[in-house]
């Protein structure tokens, strides 16, 4: 295989493929399924000082509650597959690469093999070197919540480690390479579980000197009393989680609800062998993988 | 490099107004790449097509539905969703204000910063204000037909708006079961909070630096001139020894790191 291609650009469809793990995950098959399901997302080693503490790695958040499945003409579930603008024909995982562009439709070819041993197995460890005030870090820098949970036989190092930062209340710092992208993040205790911040870097963010916002003048005084009295008149204590609903995932919801009940455009279909754009229960894999642990640690 | 304003709206608190602009506060640095059809090294494309058959449906031809359950599909057609969208709003309405830190980490989500549109004094006062009061605005918008939920909160002397995750997005740890095992014994926890102290420190941005990110952009740039240097998996040792003799040799290096700095 040449270095450098050549080849005709085509549209603007792009995507970035992420690693190694990315591609085999979305070629396992059906029957592997309910396995795949209760597998963590990621797999590793939290260390501090010289203790290491392997650890199963689990999305915090989940992006869409409601999220609308796309559907045939006559109801059937759609799969979104590849394919190629030269030949027409579908693509396979394997029939496809990771290109990087250096000039107009010339491409470096990147493997999966040497983005994974750019990755030095150090760098993979999720390193505690400093810890400090959760409180003090700008919520400019908090990006996506993840879950670490203990691995086979870490019980009891991760039971250490979660108990020392609770009584401490810091959090610890680290930086780690997962699924070919490097991490920043902040690990603290949340009901003797570790929950792992994921932040931007310094160079991700941008200044208000990079936007060129205006600099702050001289305040007449009034103003800003104007905006404390407005702001100590709508003050809580305590922010509600009322605040934070999503309102409009609770009307689709409803919308469907109603229409199911009246027996209007339901379709019921042959589910395929597939498992595409099916909901992922995430707190049941969670309390599944804390429940296992539960049994091994007894 | 000038960066333009994304959006354009009024933040309303009770019944004052302030009208700001919206600018991402990120720079994306990700090294991008593309999918390749292997054989042609051209750019793929994705389509839509049934599964059994394999042929392609056309966008006109697809039809959205929720899964009630598995295999069960209730179809809701374009007018439907629509009817969803929320009314189209130049109002950021700040309802009410909370402490700093009341907002969990996980619910951040994207930030923007606020510049002034046209009245610059009300926007530097209210950034004034939100410092002096320590209080974070929580807000709700609607921005090209999204609703959003949000905090407002003062950055140096300059607003700054978030997006939030919503309740239902973000799970919680209580509502998990804490991790079994046994406690671990006092003298162990003990050394690891001298560890921990050890390791206490400031939170500097400017420490950390995404160096994988560099060495893909270099690796890359070397092959494209053709040399592409050889890589090796390198493996660590895991240990093996008892938490306490680990506990306390790291202590004893971290000792001696302190003194030799």
């Amino acid at each position: 295989m040449s270095l450098v291609t050549t080849g005709t650009r085509l549209g603007n469809n792009t995507r970035r493929i992420n690693t190694v793990a990315t591609r085999k995950r979305k070629k396992r098959k059906s029957s592997e399924d309910a396995q795949r399901r209760a597998r963590p997302f990621w797999s590793g080693t939290i260390t501090f000082g010289l203790v290491s503490v392997p650890v199963d790695l689990y999305p915090g958040n989940r992006t869409n509650r409601a999220p609308l499945r796309m559907l045939g003409p006559e109801g059937e579930p759609l799969a979104r597959r590849y394919y190629s603008q030269k030949s027409g024909h579908d693509l396979d995982q394997e029939e496809m690469v990771r290109g990087y562009e250096i000039d107009k439709e010339k491409y470096v070819i990147v493997t999966d093999e040497e983005l994974e041993r750019l990755a030095p197995e150090q760098s993979r460890d999720i390193d505690l070197r400093r810890f400090v005030d959760l409180e003090s870090i700008p919520p400019l820098y908090f990006d996506r919540s993840y879950f670490l949970v203990p691995a086979e036989g870490s019980e009891k190092a991760y039971k250490l480690l979660s108990e020392t930062m609770e009584k401490s209340g810091l959090a610890g710092i680290a930086t780690f390479v997962m699924r070919g992208k490097e991490y920043l993040v902040a690990i603290f205790p949340e009901n003797g579980i570790l929950r792992a911040e994921t932040m931007r870097f310094a160079d991700e963010l941008r200044s208000p000197k990079d936007i060129d916002l205006p600099e702050k003048k001289k305040l007449p005084a009034a103003a800003v009393k104007k905006f404390e009295k407005i702001i100590a008149k709508n003050s809580d204590r305590h922010l509600s989680l009322k605040d934070l609903k999503d309102e409009k995932t609770a009307q689709l919801l409803k919308l469907v609800e109603k229409k199911r009940k009246q027996h209007k455009d339901v379709v019921e279909v042959e589910e395929p062998e597939r498992d595409e754009g099916k909901v992922v229960d995430l707190m049941e894999v969670l309390k599944k993988s804390l429940a296992r642990k539960r049994k091994t640690a007894a | 490099m000038t960066v333009r304003a994304i959006w354009k709206g009024d933040l309303k608190l009770d019944s004052t107004r302030v009208p700001v602009k919206l600018y991402s506060a990120l720079q994306d640095q990700t090294v991008r790449f593309h999918i390749l059809d292997e054989r042609s090294k051209t750019r793929v494309k994705q389509h839509m097509v049934d599964p059994d058959s394999g042929k392609e449906v056309s966008s006109e031809e697809i039809r959205k539905g929720f899964e009630v359950e598995p295999g069960t599909f209730v179809i809701l057609d374009k007018e439907e969703l629509e009817s969803l969208d929320p009314e189209a709003s130049r109002e950021i309405e700040i309802t009410r204000f909370v402490p700093p830190n009341e907002i969990a980490p996980e619910f951040y989500d994207r930030p923007y910063y606020l510049g002034p549109d046209g009245d610059q004094t009300a926007y530097f006062a209210l950034a004034e204000a939100l410092r002096s009061k320590e209080k974070e605005g929580v807000a709700r918008w609607v921005m090209r037909k999204q609703p959003y939920v949000g905090a407002l909160r003062a950055e140096g002397d300059h607003l700054v708006l978030f997006t939030l995750r919503n309740a239902e997005e973000v799970l919680s740890a209580k509502d998990l079961p804490r991790p079994a095992g046994r406690a671990p014994d006092k003298k162990e926890l003990s050394m690891a909070k001298q560890l921990v102290e050890l390791l206490k420190g400031k939170f500097n941005p400017k420490d950390y630096q995404d160096e994988y990110r560099a060495r893909v952009r270099e690796f890359v740039a070397k092959k494209a001139k053709g040399h592409a240097p050889k890589l090796r998996l390198v493996k660590t040792k895991r240990q093996g020894a008892s938490l306490e003799k680990i506990l306390s040799k790291s202590i004893e290096s971290l000792k001696k790191e302190k003194r030799a700095a």
